[in-house]
Formats: structure tokens, C-alpha cells, sequence
């Protein structure tokens, strides 16, 4: 089956424009005059996709977006199937309470990439902005489910009230990462700032680098789970080749936080 | 039917359903995988006594949950409770005790049985749960549940669920030899090439048995005994199976996960056995009617 593409004919860029029928869940089933016809929003103007985006191809649950949309938001939203591959930088919201299915984003994500997520799978070649696979304000919990795997670096609050699933992130990430986590697994392969699993109650932080731990952590051994050892093999199958010495090594645990329920756990090579 | 000059028996095999699940034992070298392998396997031989039939798969694994080596168990019981109880009991005990060990359901299957989020008490509040989705998981597109439970050397790590299904029990041939010496060595020639197949164990020590048993007893109390018909030094006192100059009998039991698996391992057990020391092969059977599975001696051996 061939992919349905969306080609960028006018790029909003002042009001962003709110995507949410970009999912394959719509296009499955639907010609191509019937994509084109699908609803969108500019501001408070009600608009139709194909004013934005010249659509080639039609019953696709494959979606290829050609050409930065980083004025674009909720692209995959709550899509349960299929594939969306962007090629270039997309706006915030993407994958949002995503439940299935894949997207592939061949440039950077803005904020709130995942958020609520509860299965599939979400790449992003470059970075991600703030609070990528966690709640939105209010909510008690974040990612429910599926993966998040993101080349460069991320914002604040990465991860924060996660509930489930897996976020990997090879670059760096700012402040918060995992804050008040309720479970869930978050590998980190490059430097972490400030405050890194404050709150959390339960779930596991990997940071691949030293990082400065809050004083409600508390170190308890040096040890290497075999948890790690099949975490890593999974991530081999996403293309993510962590080094054998990380793979084989042992890991400083450190539980917290304690201002919490102190169930968590973060793991730091010895 | 001659093969290497051994006559076959023109009879049947006659195998039972039972259910079946294959559990993945890893660990931090080939020999405490195997170490834990062969306490979990132990004391497994029939469910006559053991509640269950359990072995290690001689196949070993290319590949492991955790790229550790591993080692394959599995395990044939009456029910799917019974296999789930024989494998609490036995990974509880036996595996998760072993050093650096850990334990992963490796069959994939429709009904599954939670096995590890049983044994997970054992962490007394302290254990983690685990979920993986796919992709990063290979399990049929459904996420894989793992506890870690804390214990002295680290973590156990098991998986939640194992996988169960029907699979075939009681598969046999009997090697009826000359002598005891003779007979042996053409049973272990035919546990070396069973053992290179998939999806078999023969649960008895070293694969073979010697104390066969025919269903029933004069005793009240015992509903098992001594397969007389095939006891060389009771050829003249019961009505025997023997022919003249056989001293020794031993039988090799098969439990696999289909039947194609099970008759596979019959005739290439029986074509390796066919040799020196032996007079005749035969089959154990009764009358077709307790067994839904029929291994005819004579079709398995000409294909």
C-alpha cells in the first residue's frame, strides 16, 4: 500500500494551525477529495486540510508529510494504527494520547510530543521540547504505554507523572526529567539537569551520566540488574547500540524520592 | 520391518494429551543456567508420582531475553492448573534459589498463566514490575510483563506470564536387547539424536527408563506396577512379550509439544538404536483405548 503525502502548500506561520485528523486512522478509509476535505483548524477558523496541504495518494493507514509543519500541531493525536513519517521539524501535541502505530519524525519536536501516550511508538531524529511523554496540566498521570525514542536532546519535565512505557533520549535533558513519575522507564544517554526524578514514586531513571541527585535519594548499592540487560537488547531492536561496557557494567542504584514513597529508582553506571 | 538387522514390533505407540509450557532459564554462565535448569527438571520423571513430566529441551537457545546464556525447560502436565502449580513450585524453588538466575516464558501461546506475578510475594512489597511493548518486545505484538524481585545476590527477574498449551505425553519405544550393556548403549545412541530435535523431552533419567509400568496393580492401593510382560526373569511365570534370548528391556519416553514432534523424535530415536545388542523394537500401548495419539511403528519408520 502506498503512502498517503501531504505536501506543505502554505505553512501557517503565525496562528498555528490544529491538525488533529492528520492521523491514519482517518486516511485508512477515505479518497483522496475526502482527505482534503478534512477538517482543521486556524486560530478559531474552521478550514479543511487540503488548503494547507497538497495530498497525493488516498486509503492509506501510511502518511508522509513533506516539508516542515512546525506551525503544525497534534499530527497522530490519538491514532491507534499505521505510520506517519514527517520529514522535517512538526509542531507541538504530536502523538498525543497516541494508543498504536508509528511516527517518525525526521527533524525536531516541539512540546508536549506524546503526552498521555498509551502504545505505539514515537522517533525523533533531533530534539524535543518540553514535557515530551508526560501529563498535561491536571492530569494524574502521563504516558500510559508505548515508546518514545528521541536522538538529540529534550526540554524540562521530560517524562513527568509517566504512569508506563519507555522514553529514551541519546542527547541531553533539562530540568525535571521523570518528576513525579508513577512508574515507567526513562533512559537517559546524555547529561541530565537539575532535580532529575524529583517527586517520582516508583518507576526507574537511567542516566548514563553522573548527575547531581536530590538529598531525598539515597544510595543503596552497586549492582547490575539483569532488568538492564533485556531493557538494552530491546532498544538494539530500535537501532539503539548501547555500548557493551554499559550493557555488562554495574550501576550505583539510588531510591527515591523520599519526600515521596520512595519507591523509585535511579540507576547511574558505577 | 528390519532395520540394521533389529526387528520392528508392527504396533503402535499410545500417547496421552497433556498441556505443555516451555520456560527460559538464563543465567550468568551455560553452567548455573543449567544447574538451574536441572533442580527445576528434577524429580520430574512422570506424572504417575511427580505431578508433572519436566526436562531440559536438548536444543539449547541462540538467543536469550537478556543475551546471557539460557537453557530450556519443558514441563507436561495433566491441566493447565496443574501446570501452572508445577511451575510456581519449581521456578519458586528451584530457579529463582539458583544464583543469578532468571526465568522467561519462552511459548508463544493463546492462554497464558501467571506464574510470575504469583511468585512476585515473594518480594514482600519490594518487587518492581516490568512492562515492555512491542516493538522492542518480540511477543506476537503484546507487551511483555517482567518482576523483579530482590533477593541476595541482585534481582530475580521473571516474567509474568507463560504461555500453555496442548502438547502430547507418553510417546515411547521399547529397546528389548540382549543384554543390559548392549541395550544401554543403543538407548543412549538414541537419546544423543533425540536430544538434537526441538520441541521433545524424554523426562526419565537420562532419558530411558527401565521399570516400565502397565496401568494397574493386584494391590488396591496402587493403580501403577511393573510391566511384566516385558520383565525378562518373569517370561515364564506371566504371559510375556519376550521373545527367547532377550536379558534386558528398556523403554524410551517421549513428551513433545505436537505430535509431528513427538513421532519425528520416535523415528529418529529408533533408527539410531537399531544396532548391535539389539533383537527387537517395540512399542507400549493399551489396546488403543486410554490414548488419543497413535504412533504406528511401521509408517513413522518408512518415512
Amino acid at each position: 500500500m502506498s503512502p498517503v503525502i501531504l505536501r506543505v502548500k502554505e505553512a501557517p506561520t503565525g496562528v498555528p494551525l490544529e491538525a488533529e485528523s492528520i492521523t491514519p486512522d482517518l486516511f485508512a478509509e477515505r479518497s483522496r477529495e475526502e482527505i482534503e476535505a478534512l477538517p482543521v483548524a486556524l486560530g478559531n477558523q474552521a478550514r479543511r486540510l487540503g488548503d494547507f496541504f497538497q495530498v497525493e495518494g488516498e486509503r492509506s493507514d501510511e502518511i508522509e508529510i513533506d516539508g516542515a509543519i512546525g506551525r503544525v500541531k497534534w499530527v497522530g493525536s490519538g491514532m491507534t494504527l499505521g505510520r506517519i513519517v514527517v520529514r522535517g521539524d512538526v509542531g507541538m501535541h504530536v502523538g498525543a494520547y497516541m494508543r498504536g502505530g508509528e511516527i517518525i519524525v525526521e527533524g525536531n519536536a516541539a512540546d508536549f510530543l506524546g503526552v498521555e501516550m498509551e502504545g505505539g511508538l514515537i522517533r525523533v531524529t533531533g530534539n524535543a521540547g518540553h514535557r515530551a511523554g508526560s501529563a498535561y496540566r491536571g492530569s494524574k498521570f502521563g504516558m500510559r504505554g508505548g515508546i518514545i525514542l528521541i536522538e538529540g536532546n529534550v526540554g524540562h519535565e521530560v517524562g513527568a507523572y509517566m504512569r508506563r512505557g519507555l522514553i529514551v533520549i541519546r542527547g541531553n535533558a533539562e530540568d525535571f526529567l521523570g518528576a513525579r513519575m508513577a512508574a515507567g522507564t526513562i533512559c537517559l544517554f546524555g547529561q541530565a539537569g537539575l532535580r532529575t526524578g524529583g517527586g517520582m514514586q516508583k518507576g526507574m531513571i537511567v542516566c548514563m551520566h553522573p548527575v547531581e541527585l536530590l538529598p531525598t535519594f539515597i544510595y543503596d548499592c552497586i549492582y547490575a540488574p539483569v532488568f538492564l540487560r533485556i531493557l538494552f537488547k530491546g532498544l538494539k531492536s530500535l537501532g539503539v547500540q548501547v555500548p557493551p561496557a554499559q550493557v555488562d557494567g554495574s550501576y550505583r542504584r539510588y531510591h527515591g524520592d523520599l519526600a515521596e514513597i520512595g519507591k523509585g529508582e535511579i540507576l547511574i553506571p558505577a | 520391518m528390519e532395520i540394521n538387522g533389529v526387528l520392528i514390533d508392527e504396533t503402535y505407540a499410545e500417547a496421552f494429551t497433556m498441556h505443555a509450557s516451555r520456560v527460559l532459564i538464563t543465567a550468568i554462565s551455560k553452567r548455573w543456567a543449567l544447574v538451574a535448569a536441572q533442580s527445576m527438571a528434577g524429580f520430574g520423571t512422570s506424572v504417575i508420582g511427580c505431578g508433572c513430566e519436566v526436562a531440559i529441551e536438548g536444543v539449547e537457545p541462540q538467543e536469550t531475553p537478556d543475551d546471557r546464556p539460557g537453557v530450556w525447560v519443558l514441563l507436561f502436565a495433566p491441566s493447565k492448573k496443574g501446570v501452572q502449580e508445577q511451575l510456581i513450585k519449581r521456578i519458586g524453588q528451584s530457579v529463582m534459589t539458583s544464583p543469578t538466575s532468571a526465568c522467561y516464558n519462552a511459548l508463544e501461546a493463546e492462554d497464558r498463566l501467571s506464574v510470575g506475578g504469583k511468585l512476585r510475594f515473594f518480594g514482600d512489597g519490594y518487587q518492581i514490575s516490568k512492562r515492555l511493548d512491542p516493538p522492542i518486545v518480540g511477543n506476537g505484538g503484546r507487551p511483555r510483563r517482567f518482576w523483579r524481585i530482590p533477593v541476595m545476590d541482585g534481582e530475580f527477574v521473571v516474567e509474568d506470564r507463560f504461555g500453555v498449551q496442548k502438547g502430547v505425553a507418553g510417546g515411547n519405544f521399547l529397546l528389548l536387547g540382549e543384554g543390559v550393556p548392549g541395550t544401554l548403549q543403543a538407548a543412549d545412541r538414541a537419546i544423543e539424536a533425540m536430544r538434537k530435535l526441538r520441541g521433545v523431552i524424554m523426562p526419565f533419567p537420562g532419558g530411558i527408563v527401565r521399570s516400565g509400568s502397565k496401568v494397574g496393580s493386584r494391590y488396591k492401593f496402587l493403580n501403577a506396577s511393573t510391566n511384566t510382560a516385558f520383565c525378562p526373569s518373569l517370561r515364564r511365570q506371566v504371559k510375556s512379550e519376550l521373545p527367547e534370548g532377550i536379558g534386558a528391556v528398556l523403554e524410551i519416553v517421549i513428551d513433545g509439544l505436537t505430535p509431528e514432534a513427538v513421532g519425528e523424535a520416535m523415528r529418529v530415536g529408533i533408527r539410531a538404536a537399531c544396532g548391535p545388542g539389539i533383537v527387537k523394537i517395540s512399542a507400549g500401548n493399551y489396546g488403543g483405548k486410554l490414548g488419543k495419539h497413535q504412533f504406528h511403528l511401521y509408517p513413522l519408520l518408512a518415512s
